[in-house]
């Protein structure tokens, strides 16, 4: 029972790294209509550069402004240089542009930082854990990462629902042509939200990057579950991108936990190991196949 | 037409002759190397089938590539092992067999993903061909009978009555033979009334419906067919490099694939190729010089994405003036 309450919060921390990357890509997506497979490229920017400032200087707090600065630096760069030639393309040549980022990106950093991961630990005052039931311990930054992740989702909604900024991403969610026919400067509109999207990448690559090893790839990993996320929650939706992080988060951490051990019971050990871990991993594919096909625009579609 | 098939020939004439071209000029490694560029592009050329000529932006196919590969894996396995699959296929390594064997499980794969997938479209048809992939990936990563992570050593090319497989050259020849059938079995298709009407789904679905066509049923077809080349390909590739790994069906492996048929060009015969054996061959000089030649490899692609239209058929057509 505590193991499963500490599997849940896991499930959660993960759930909200999940959002902070579907938040930003699922945005990019509806405004812009772009597919953008380097998302994972920028979550893996926010990482390295927070993880390598927290190793030079000994800060976490710095690391986290560096990755902050660095992944928003990079997003603008590739806003600027590379996406806003891709609005007007198909959706082919956007993942082949963004697939092509992938290998840029992943190559520069093994070429900046090596094939070696970086390790940073926690900040101090995060260092300790929490009693948060009698006999069950959790690990303060895990706890404070949940809470990074809730404040932005809440930061999100007084964003785009009270601001005049969201107005013209709601509009531009719904209708692109009008927005810009009504005189708004769409091109600093898209500037701004993939750059917003980038930020929101970059923090989640800084606060995994004590929990996770931070090396070449591991945006690769995480960029294929942000777009089930993406696609589950409905492309465009921030609300279900939310929902679809948090639901897939807990789903896919419960998988990983129980499945293996339940298979062992009745199978041999390391087949039922291996079984285990790989019917896990399909989990969230399979979750996705079957929403789609119930609702083929997923739950929360913004677009008509 | 003419101009085509004189052309076609001598291309054909020219591969045949690789295996001496090699021995000649001691460069063993680029029989090895022109054959996996041939068996890659029967791949991309199976993809842009449905990429180019149906509009279907499949970002699955390496599924298909890696399932028929693990056929002729699975089959050799049971064969060397003396076991039998399920407890009642038996294996072999008799390449008659194996081959339409992947050919037809590939095709059920696909029937099954397709029928699926199918309902959805746009993006979110890309997402949810790479959702079955990457399951496909998972389940044969978990298959630790079959190698898990591994893969399977195929320790002998699959025999053919009356050739040495053993043989390099006869085993590339093969190769070559079937890369030209697929090739006129492709152009065969195209211009088939069937392939029009895939061609005119592309351009308009909505109007291909209004005249009566099952558009969804058309549509399944050909990413059967679709799968069933990958198949094939895969096949063909676990016989080449006697290996079949899950990494045959790795997403990257599909995003290279993609990477394959837009090099060479959408929706041409031998754009995909010409796009595969730029690739392969640019990879494997740039290995011997670099371990960061993903880096060059990105640069390239991301300027023909951004700047090209047609890939490098265009840019043939445009040099040899126009013509086809």
């Amino acid at each position: 029972m505590i193991l499963l309450f500490e599997q849940l919060l896991n499930g959660l921390q993960y759930g909200v790294t999940l959002f902070l990357l579907a938040a930003g890509l699922t945005l990019i997506f509806g405004i812009m209509g772009v597919i953008n497979l380097a998302h994972g490229a920028l979550y893996m920017v926010g990482a390295f550069a927070a993880s390598w400032v927290a190793i030079q200087t000994g800060s976490f707090w710095g690391g986290l402004l560096a990755g902050l600065v660095a992944s928003a630096i990079a997003g603008i760069v590739v806003e600027l240089g590379v996406m806003r030639r891709l609005y007007a393309r198909d959706h082919l040549d956007q993942v082949l542009a963004t697939f092509a980022l992938i290998l840029i990106f992943n190559q520069s950093t093994v070429l900046i930082f090596g094939r070696q991961p970086l390790f940073t630990s926690v900040p101090e005052i995060f260092s300790g854990s929490v009693q948060i039931l009698p006999g069950l311990p959790y690990p303060t930054y895990r706890l404070f990462v949940i809470a990074v992740g809730l404040a932005v989702a809440v930061g999100l909604y007084f964003l785009i629902n009270k601001t005049r900024v969201g107005m013209l991403v709601r509009a531009g969610a719904t209708n692109r042509q009008m927005v810009r026919a009504l005189g708004v400067n769409i091109q600093g509109l898209y500037t701004a939200v993939f750059a917003l999207g980038a930020l929101l990448a970059g923090l989640a690559g800084v606060m995994a990057s004590p929990i996770v090893s931070v090396q070449v790839g591991m945006g690769d990993e995480i960029i294929l579950a942000t777009f089930v996320v993406v696609v589950i929650g409905g492309v465009g939706s921030v609300k279900g991108a939310f929902v679809a992080g948090i639901v897939l988060g807990m789903f896919d951490t419960m998988l990983r936990a129980f499945l293996p051990a339940t298979l062992q019971q009745v199978m041999p050990g390391p087949e039922a190991q291996a079984l285990g871990v790989g019917l896990s991993s399909m989990g969230i594919y399979l979750m996705m196949a079957l929403v789609l096909l119930v609702r083929p625009r997923g739950l929360f579609a913004a677009r008509g | 037409m003419k101009r085509e098939n004189i052309i076609l020939l001598v291309v054909f004439v020219l591969l045949a002759l690789v295996p001496f071209a090699a021995e000649f000029t001691g460069q063993s490694s680029w029989t090895k190397l022109v054959g996996q560029a041939l068996i890659y592009g029967m791949a991309a050329a199976s993809l842009n089938f449905i990429l180019g000529y149906g509009g279907m932006i499949s970002f699955g196919h390496a599924a298909f590539f890696g399932v028929g590969g693990y056929v002729v894996g699975i089959m050799y396995h049971h064969f060397d092992a003396g076991t039998a699959f399920l407890g009642f296929i038996p294996g072999t390594d008799q390449m008659l067999i194996t081959l339409p064997a992947a050919v037809l499980v590939a095709g059920l794969a696909a029937a099954v993903v397709g029928a699926l997938s199918l309902r959805t479209g746009g993006v979110q048809f890309i997402m949810i061909t790479l959702a079955f992939a990457q399951m496909f990936f998972f389940l044969f990563i978990s298959l630790k009978t079959y190698g898990g992570e591994d893969g399977i050593m195929v320790r002998r090319t699959n025999a053919l009555p009356g050739l040495d497989m053993k043989d390099k050259a006869t085993l590339y020849w093969v190769v070559l033979g079937f890369a030209a059938a697929y090739y006129l079995f492709l152009r065969r298709l195209v211009q088939s009334s069937f392939g029009q009407i895939i061609a005119g789904i592309r351009q308009n679905e909505r109007r291909m419906a209004a005249m009566g066509i099952s558009t969804y049923r058309y549509k399944l077809y050909a990413f059967i067919l679709s799968g069933m080349g990958a198949g094939l390909s895969g096949a063909l590739m676990v016989n080449f490099l006697r290996f079949a790994s899950p990494d045959m069906m790795h997403w990257s492996k599909s995003g290279e694939l993609m990477v394959m048929v837009i090099l060479g060009g959408v929706g041409t015969l031998a754009g995909p190729f010409i796009g595969a054996g730029a690739l392969f061959t640019l990879e494997s000089m740039l290995a011997r010089y670099t371990e960061h030649w993903m880096l060059p490899v990105g640069i390239l692609l991301l300027i023909v994405v951004m700047t090209s239209k047609g890939g490098l058929m265009a840019l043939i057509r445009k040099l040899t003036g126009g013509a086809k």
